[in-house]
């Protein structure tokens, strides 16, 4: 009777654990399945090369390029912000703070990424792009430079988070022989500390890489959600994800032409995500053995 | 002895430079606290006045100075509820699973990648999966249980996550000692392993909430209404059996929904009142993660195995 009841525990539990499985199946089996009858319509080399997304309009244009572009444009911007800031605070929250000290600042850091992403959109549109207006006049009320710079700040912590516990990992005794033979903390830092934490860094730049990708709300109401084909961050743009919201908002006939194509752009952005995340899982992974 | 002038000289340069990386990280750092700060300041400056007692008791409405968020805090407090009561159980007993039970093999491997995946995926991506499955092909409609299962999914993994870790931290020591007084293993765990976790588990809990409250692009995927001037239908009625769950299936506004329609009107009036959901929102989630640090550093002094 009781191993019965273990069993049965046993059972229930192990279930909850394969859910998850089921949520990751059931999120790729509807966005293939939703968006194969897309592909029916549109042939793939169109969907790839067209530079026109105008899947709404009345002579509509299937080009996933112009949405492409504002995404890479938007990650690529928060990219130049987070990186440096992550990185430069991990060094200096591991290797020169002291831990006390330290395990206040790195919950406060952590605060940033606690933040609503609408509250970052708010703050983006009525923040600081008027602050950038009075630095380039010529920047209109929506464009891909402030959302981008708002999405760098927010995923300052997940980068500096992550990169910190690599650093934090290496082995005391390199440093100390690092500074045996006379090294600086800074030389430490960069010449012993940086190089062997280096694949656990690059795996939090990854994530970095994949939360900007996916960045929603800042982009929907700061980048100003119109497809454009340009590297030009003061212009505005649409993002995979913006162009989503963007459709969402509206009303949307199941099966219909447009409710295909967010299923079409949604798998395109997790594809991409899906192969940033083996990346990093692949570094982590080779970072864990070195240990 | 020039040799040795070298030698300080250099020794000199390398301390400025030492010093100057120093002041950068600190510079990074502040950077960040201080765009925290701003972002505070500068929505509580627009907002705040904004906030009373009608602010809580009104409908949305055309008329800004007239609009209140009513029914996108009770919607939101619905939808929290319903994220809880799916997602709690269901990522405990995972985290259970996975550090008590699971053996090493293909099956748990699968499983523990899968949830490393998962915390990667962007959450606009569940909204899609939501409104295909949930909304389209079970038919739940766009209702609050919808929003709360896709909320609940999007959080597993962190409720899986933290509660794995307040597991690992209690020592064999625990287990061995239970093992000896002849208690089975769910016995263990039930009267040994989940109480003593139970602190680690609750940070978790209250982190995942907190971010389900601020979470907007799925819900505006499977399509929430972004103009809703009623309540849910009330949980308790009048007469037999008193309690009905009719409320589940209506549809819904969240408070950063609200925020997002107001924020992309034209007319600065509606940005007041986004300032306003921004402060109640913000106010929320901090309070929410200030609590759930307090919670991990007080189990993390106390818990001296």
């Amino acid at each position: 009777m009781r191993r019965l009841r273990e069993r049965a525990i046993e059972t229930v539990l192990f279930l909850a654990a394969a859910s998850s499985v089921l949520v990751t199946i059931g999120i790729v089996g509807i966005l293939v399945t939703e968006s194969l009858p897309f592909f029916k319509t549109v042939s793939i080399v169109e969907f790839l090369t067209d530079t026109q997304w105008t899947p709404l309009f009345e002579n509509p244009r299937y080009g996933i390029l112009p949405l492409l572009c504002g995404t890479f444009l938007s990650t690529i911007i928060a990219l130049l912000v987070a990186i440096p800031l992550g990185t430069v605070a991990a060094a200096f929250l591991s290797e020169y703070v002291r831990p006390s000290f330290r395990e206040i600042l790195k919950p406060i850091l952590e605060l940033l990424a606690a933040v609503p992403t609408v509250v970052y959109g708010y703050f983006a549109l009525l923040f600081v792009t008027p602050l950038l207006q009075k630095l380039i006049p010529s920047l209109g009320g929506f464009n891909v430079l402030s959302a981008g710079l708002v999405i760098g700040v927010m995923i300052v912590p997940y980068v500096s988070s992550l990169s910190e516990d690599a650093m934090r990992s290496v082995p005391g005794h390199l440093r100390e022989a690092s500074f045996a033979v006379g090294a600086s903390r800074m030389q430490t830092a960069f010449r012993v500390v940086i190089p062997a934490a280096f694949s656990g860094i690059t795996s939090a730049y990854i994530l970095g890489i994949s939360r900007a990708l996916g960045e929603t709300m800042v982009v929907a109401i700061a980048a100003g959600m119109q497809p454009n084909l340009t590297m030009n961050p003061t212009e505005p743009a649409a993002t995979i994800t913006a162009f989503i919201v963007q459709v969402s908002l509206g009303d949307l006939p199941h099966g219909s032409i447009g409710y295909q194509s967010i299923y079409v752009a949604g798998l395109s952005l997790l594809v991409l995500t899906l192969c940033f995340n083996i990346i990093g899982l692949y570094l982590r992974k080779k970072f864990q053995e070195k240990e | 002895m020039e040799v040795q002038q070298d030698i300080l000289a250099n020794i000199k340069r390398r301390q400025m430079w030492d010093f100057v990386f120093a002041l950068c990280g600190l510079m990074s750092l502040l950077f960040a606290l201080i765009t925290l700060l701003t972002l505070i300041v500068d929505l509580s400056m627009t907002g705040v006045a904004r906030i009373n007692y009608d602010f809580f008791t009104n409908f949305p409405s055309r008329f800004a100075d007239r609009a209140g968020i009513l029914s996108a805090w009770v919607g939101s407090f619905c939808i929290m509820l319903t994220t809880a009561f799916c997602a709690i159980p269901l990522g405990v007993a995972a985290g259970v699973y996975l550090e008590e039970y699971s053996k090493k093999n293909w099956i748990s491997q699968i499983i523990e990648l899968n949830i490393i995946n998962l915390a990667g995926i962007p959450s606009i991506t569940y909204g899609l999966m939501a409104l295909g499955l949930f909304v389209y092909k079970l038919k739940l409609g766009q209702s609050i249980l919808t929003a709360g299962l896709t909320l609940g999914l999007l959080v597993l993994p962190i409720i899986i996550v933290t509660t794995r870790e307040a597991i690992r931290a209690i020592p064999n020591t625990i287990r061995e000692a239970s093992y000896a007084m002849g208690a089975s293993k769910w016995q263990t765990i039930r009267y040994h392993i989940l109480p003593y976790s139970s602190g680690g588990i609750l940070t978790g809990v209250i982190i995942s909430l907190s971010r389900a409250i601020g979470e907007t692009a799925p819900l505006i995927t499977i399509g929430a209404l972004t103009f809703i001037a009623f309540l849910p239908t009330p949980p308790i009625e009048g007469h037999f059996p008193f309690v009905n769950f009719k409320w589940l299936m209506d549809p819904f506004t969240v408070m950063p929904i609200q925020m997002f329609n107001w924020l992309s009107r034209p007319q600065p009036e509606f940005h007041v009142n986004a300032a306003a959901t921004g402060v109640v929102l913000l106010v929320m989630t901090l309070i929410m993660n200030g609590g759930a640090i307090y919670l991990r550093s007080r189990f993390r002094k106390k818990m001296k195995w």
